[in-house]
């Protein structure tokens, strides 16, 4: 009996929950993981803007995403660190062309915890034997990563740090290499040693933006966000000067 | 150098995996044999905790392990530190780094089956050897080893077969580096991330006939072994 007393008040309080939720409209974004911390503050501001509205985030590489996003996933706006991903989507009938929009470029930094690693010499100073791991995402299939080894064959020290060199399966993975200090130093994104959490922890210095070819970055209203207004409203809502002000604070360069 | 439409450092992956495989194996059956016995024979009041931490990896997610392994054998650590001075380089990026990992995640699927292929051995047989003075080494070795094999031969097969299908902590900890940590399930994870969907094709194709072939001949054997085994 006593059991029976609490099952219908939690009965309808799941149900009174589910409602409630299914109240809320959903907007499902698949997003690049150098947004992980600007996206946040992002979508607060947006919900502002929009009672109701309750953005959902999924972070993850932009490639991984693409591949997904063209396999029917539900995500209804992509974010990608690199244009080619919406674009090529676009291409193919998977997202739509006049939602198209850059939001900014991404930069590159070197992140160290170690007081031993010299940040003062740039990318020359990653031959020191001091330095014995450098993490950067994997070029294979991270943006951030393929400006980390352009950077690095611009400045004639790819082939001799090659022995130093560990990958992370993402930009987030390369930070959390860096500051667990597994690897002595890491190339990751400025979006991430500028963000509150990460700010004062360890040490950065920017990598010069002519080492490397522009990390554009831009979103798109895939076909699942076809009929959602609140997608388009979304992507739109990236070129208010609240938002364009968010991405800069978190190290986005403004394109506009 | 490609093979079936896929380059070299593709079946170096498979190779790395099935290397990975191996070590993790004997390093599971030279701990987890005694380790098994040990367990079914102790008093020890702490028995059934233990049984418990060591069931944890069939639950407990790989990434958890990955995790772990990863901050508490960080080089600034202390625990870190001894592994760097005892084997030369850090524990994180390196094969002996995967095998530490292997080998927490496979435990409970040698050692449960370990265990249970020497609790078949029946107790008559232990005493009758003792009675008529054989040594406890050569009861473990004659009898307990001999009876049980089909069963530890069926605890080091799954083992071999778990770790051939790491992720997981392999992805945590490895680092990606070719011919060391890029195991087969990271180099097809790397296909598709790449979008080269051609060759993850191709790949998956392999990994999933070789996957078949170990788990056929891993059975293959096992009977083999258990019609030869010793009838009361």
């Amino acid at each position: 009996m006593l059991l029976r007393n609490w099952i219908k008040p939690a009965v309808f309080a799941l149900m009174a929950m589910i409602s409630a939720s299914a109240l809320a409209e959903e907007l499902l974004v698949a997003a690049a993981s150098d947004l992980s911390f600007v996206l946040p503050e992002i979508n607060k501001a947006f919900e502002t803007n929009h009672p109701g509205v309750s953005v959902k985030v999924s972070l993850g590489s932009s490639g991984n995403f693409y591949a997904q996003i063209q396999n029917g996933a539900p995500y209804q706006v992509f974010m990608s660190a690199d244009e080619k991903y919406p674009r090529d989507l676009i291409a193919r009938g998977n997202a739509l062309a006049d939602s198209y929009n850059v939001y900014g470029t991404g930069r590159i930094a070197l992140w160290t915890m170690k007081p031993e690693v010299n940040l003062s010499s740039g990318l020359s100073g990653l031959t020191d034997v001091r330095v014995a791991k450098i993490a950067i995402a994997n070029p294979a299939h991270a943006p951030y990563g393929r400006a980390a080894e352009a950077a690095f064959k611009k400045q004639g020290v790819w082939e001799a740090l090659q022995p130093k060199l560990v990958y992370g399966e993402n930009i987030s993975q390369t930070a959390q290499f860096v500051q667990t200090g597994n690897v002595d130093v890491g190339v990751v994104a400025m979006s991430l040693v500028l963000s509150p959490k990460m700010r004062g922890v360890g040490r950065w210095a920017e990598i010069s933006s002519a080492l490397y070819p522009a990390l554009v970055q831009a979103a798109v209203v895939t076909k699942a966000g076809e009929n959602s207004a609140i997608a388009r409203d979304f992507v739109k809502f990236l070129d208010t000067a609240e938002a364009r002000d968010l991405l800069q604070k978190y190290g986005f360069r403004d394109t506009k | 150098m490609t093979w079936l439409g896929l380059p070299a450092p593709l079946w170096q992956a498979l190779i790395l995996s099935i290397e990975l495989a191996t070590v993790t194996t004997v390093v599971l059956m030279l701990v987890g044999i005694p380790l098994a016995h040990w367990l079914n024979t102790t008093r020890f009041f702490g028995r059934s905790f233990l049984e418990v931490i060591i069931s944890l990896p069939i639950v407990l997610p790989p990434t958890v392990i990955g995790f772990y392994l990863l901050v508490t054998f960080a080089p600034q650590t202390p625990l870190g530190q001894l592994w760097q001075a005892v084997f030369g380089h850090g524990l994180t990026f390196s094969f002996a780094g995967l095998v530490v990992g292997s080998v927490l995640y496979s435990f409970p699927f040698a050692v449960q089956p370990y265990q249970a292929a020497l609790r078949s051995v029946p107790k008559e047989l232990v005493e009758a050897a003792a009675a008529m003075g054989a040594t406890s080494w050569q009861v473990t070795r004659h009898l307990r080893l001999r009876w049980a094999r089909a069963g530890i031969f069926a605890g080091s097969g799954l083992a071999f077969a778990h770790t051939m299908g790491e992720f997981g902590v392999v992805l945590m900890l490895g680092g990606n580096l070719e011919g060391k940590t890029r195991v087969s399930s990271i180099a097809l994870y790397d296909l598709t991330q790449a979008l080269e969907f051609e060759q993850a094709y191709r790949y998956a194709a392999v990994l999933l006939a070789v996957s078949m072939l170990i788990l056929i001949m891993v059975s293959l054997l096992q009977k083999h072994l258990e019609i030869k085994q010793p009838t009361m």
